[in-house]
């Protein structure tokens, strides 16, 4: 079954216990876990000079196709990473999706409607292949040392260290790591081994995946239908993936029988019914599953800090896992970073468990809401969604209730401690983008706006023409530059002439990023290292600059 | 704030009143709830006002639940 050969990482017995050095090795960073959200922060740490020490149990990567739709916030995070534009040429790109009642198309939406961004609302892209480009890309990298079949058995933190036991096939050994990260997934046995709470609701639904290799033609659209003919008690969900690769989601009920429901010949029945007698398929992977929404209270614990699936896990409507796992990663990386060479102190961390952790809280509020639309949970709920779907089509308020999932978006830190709010006597276009916000994309120069945040603190001012900057103050902000936190400064300009020393300046041919950016002559904006908007004003001003730049890294 | 209005707003309440019963008329009990879920939906966007509309979802919860 399968047409992907799943690639075996070379396991190299660990030098602690070939050479059996005295003591137990210390190391900057532990990360548990070599899934999408460990290996993230593994090569975004190393891209910022800190070495990791990665231990995954596996020697592969994600058995079965699971994550398939990589937003447009992930691919901006990897490709800063270097791995986004393979993806998206072996990937299927979409920006639209179709929702469909019986066999009727109801509507559609389109989730990025204006051209000029680097990428697209989504490509899908098997779990497998996201991994794999990762670990390649971790391959090259000095700073990444990646341990395969290395389970991690025991956690032992202490003030300043966390300890970890670790299997192996030639035994057991321990490191020491000064952080440890845990990226082990929604079973995370470091979080069970510390006895950490991971609280939620369980949904009874279940669910039938099928992945299917099959040559047609269709749309490259995201298409959900609610009692269509093939299915006309429930509904499902429908996208391409890579490898002419289909992902059918058949919703099931409460009292499906998930074994039966699993044996390739039920689930052909099923397919039979959708495409056609006539129509052929390999089954690639398949899975009956059933969902919870849950989340640690705190995602920081003392030297242990939990990202991804062990933190939080959603259901999958909206593709929110593994995009907010990813999140994660880049929310945490130029923080931790920050803290282990010692410009930022611990403190800068809590920053992270409360943006991220209201984001898991965000993400599952979405989700939820989701999962009960598509699964009412009593007959009235019932009643009130097949109302708003016999609506759809006549009325568009209707169409903006029916939710087959909210997909992913970077979710905003509004009220965030390391956003210096807006001066009141300054106005600013609802649309743009506030503090706590992340940077839109726009054309800028030969490339984008998001290439110039290359994992550092930036400052990006607007000016009509390079000449007409404040000199003063362009030299001050200038000669900050590398002081501690180092940041680029960015002019952005439609006019080039007269380009100030220590500015890094890159024309707005189209005025795009000028417009998205509500910008006017002089307008600046501090932008964090994960592309978020820490402060902006009107115009350029040294001292107001210095203070935003430690409020967001202290 | 807008806040729901207690006291009458119809010019003419009894053919308003019956318009919506009327509605019902020869309808399956399953059929009636639809119709209400429906006209519910088309009435709430109508007014569109967030508080108007939980004040009035309190307000008739309360009456089948007190
Ligand atoms: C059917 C399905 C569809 C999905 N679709 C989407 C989607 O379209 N978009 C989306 O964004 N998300 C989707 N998700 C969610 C997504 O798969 C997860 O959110 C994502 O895999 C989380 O990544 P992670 O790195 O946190 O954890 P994982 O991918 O679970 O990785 C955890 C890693 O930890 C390792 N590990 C575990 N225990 C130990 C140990 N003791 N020692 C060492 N290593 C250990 C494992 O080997 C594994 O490699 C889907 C999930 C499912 C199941």
């Amino acid at each position: 079954m399968g047409s992907y050969t799943y690639p075996k990482y070379a396991y190299v017995p660990p030098a602690e216990l070939v050479l059996k050095p005295g003591g137990v090795q210390t190391v900057p960073v532990l990360i548990v876990g070599a899934g999408p959200v460990g290996l993230t922060l593994a090569l975004d740490l190393a891209l910022k000079g800190i070495s990791v020490t990665v231990l995954d149990e596996d020697d592969t990567v994600s058995l079965g196709s699971r994550s398939i739709c990589q937003a447009k916030r992930t691919l901006e995070i990897w490709h800063r990473l270097g791995v986004a534009d393979r993806m998206v040429a072996k990937g299927v790109t979409w920006d639209q999706g179709e929702v469909l009642l019986g066999d009727q198309p109801l509507y559609r939406f389109n989730l990025q409607p204006e051209p000029g961004h680097r990428f697209p609302a989504f490509i899908n892209l098997q779990q497998y292949y996201c991994e794999q480009y990762l670990v390649e890309r971790c391959l090259q990298e000095d700073k990444v040392d990646l341990r395969f079949r290395s389970k991690v058995v025991g956690v032992r933190p202490d003030d300043e260290h966390v300890e970890v036991d670790i299997q192996t096939p030639d035994g057991l050994y321990q490191l020491r790591g000064q952080w440890l990260v845990a990226c082990d997934g929604v079973r995370s046995p470091v979080r069970t081994m510390l006895k950490l709470p991971y609280e939620g609701e369980v949904f009874d639904d279940q669910f039938l995946i099928a992945d299917i290799r099959m040559d047609a033609d269709l749309p490259k659209i995201r298409r959900y239908w609610f009692y269509p003919p093939f299915h006309p008690t429930d509904s499902v969900l429908l996208h391409r993936q890579a490898d002419n690769v289909l992902r059918v989601d058949f919703q099931l009920g409460r009292d499906a029988d998930a074994d039966a429901e699993k044996k390739p010949e039920n689930i052909d029945k099923r397919l039979r019914m959708m495409f056609g007698e006539g129509a052929r398929w390999e089954h690639e992977w398949s899975s009956v599953y059933k969902f919870s929404c849950r989340a640690m209270p705190r995602f920081v614990k003392g030297r242990v800090i939990f990202a991804g699936d062990a933190a939080h896990v959603v259901s999958p409507f909206g593709a929110r896992g593994g995009n907010s796992g990813v999140e994660d990663a880049d929310n945490l990386g130029w923080k931790l970073a920050l803290v282990i060479n010692g410009h930022a102190s611990v403190s800068l961390l809590d920053s992270y468990d409360r943006e991220r952790g209201a984001a898991a809280r965000e993400n599952i509020r979405q989700s939820t809401r989701s999962t009960d639309y598509i699964t009412p949970k009593f007959p009235a709920a019932r009643v009130l969604r097949d109302a708003t779907l016999s609506l759809a089509r006549d009325f568009p308020f209707a169409r903006a209730l029916v939710n087959s999932g909210r997909l992913s978006r970077p979710t905003p830190y509004i009220d965030s401690r390391l956003s210096t709010p807006d001066d009141t006597r300054e106005s600013w276009n609802a649309a743009a983008a506030s503090p706590g916000s992340p940077l839109p994309d726009a054309p800028l120069g030969d490339g984008w706006l998001i290439e110039q945040i290359a994992g550092r603190f930036a400052v990006l001012t607007f000016a009509d023409r390079a000449a007409s900057l404040d000199i003063a103050a362009a030299r001050a902000v200038a000669d900050m530059a590398d002081e501690i936190p180092a940041f680029t400064p960015i002019l952005i300009t439609r006019d080039l002439a007269g380009a100030p020393d220590g500015w890094n300046t890159v024309l707005d041919k189209e005025g795009l990023a000028t417009r998205r950016c509500d910008a006017r002559d002089g307008t600046t904006y501090l932008i964090r290292p994960d592309q978020y908007v820490a402060a902006r004003w009107r115009r350029l001003h040294d001292s107001s600059i210095f203070a935003a730049l430690k409020r967001a890294s202290s | 704030m807008n806040t729901l209005k207690h006291e009458l707003n119809l010019a003419r309440p009894d053919d308003v009143y019956n318009l919506i019963v009327d509605a019902h008329n020869g309808l399956t009990a399953e059929q009636s709830e639809k119709l209400n879920a429906a006209l519910v939906l088309l009435l709430a966007n109508h007014v569109g006002d967030e508080d108007v509309i939980r004040e009035a979802v309190a307000a008739a919860r309360k009456s089948v639940t007190a």
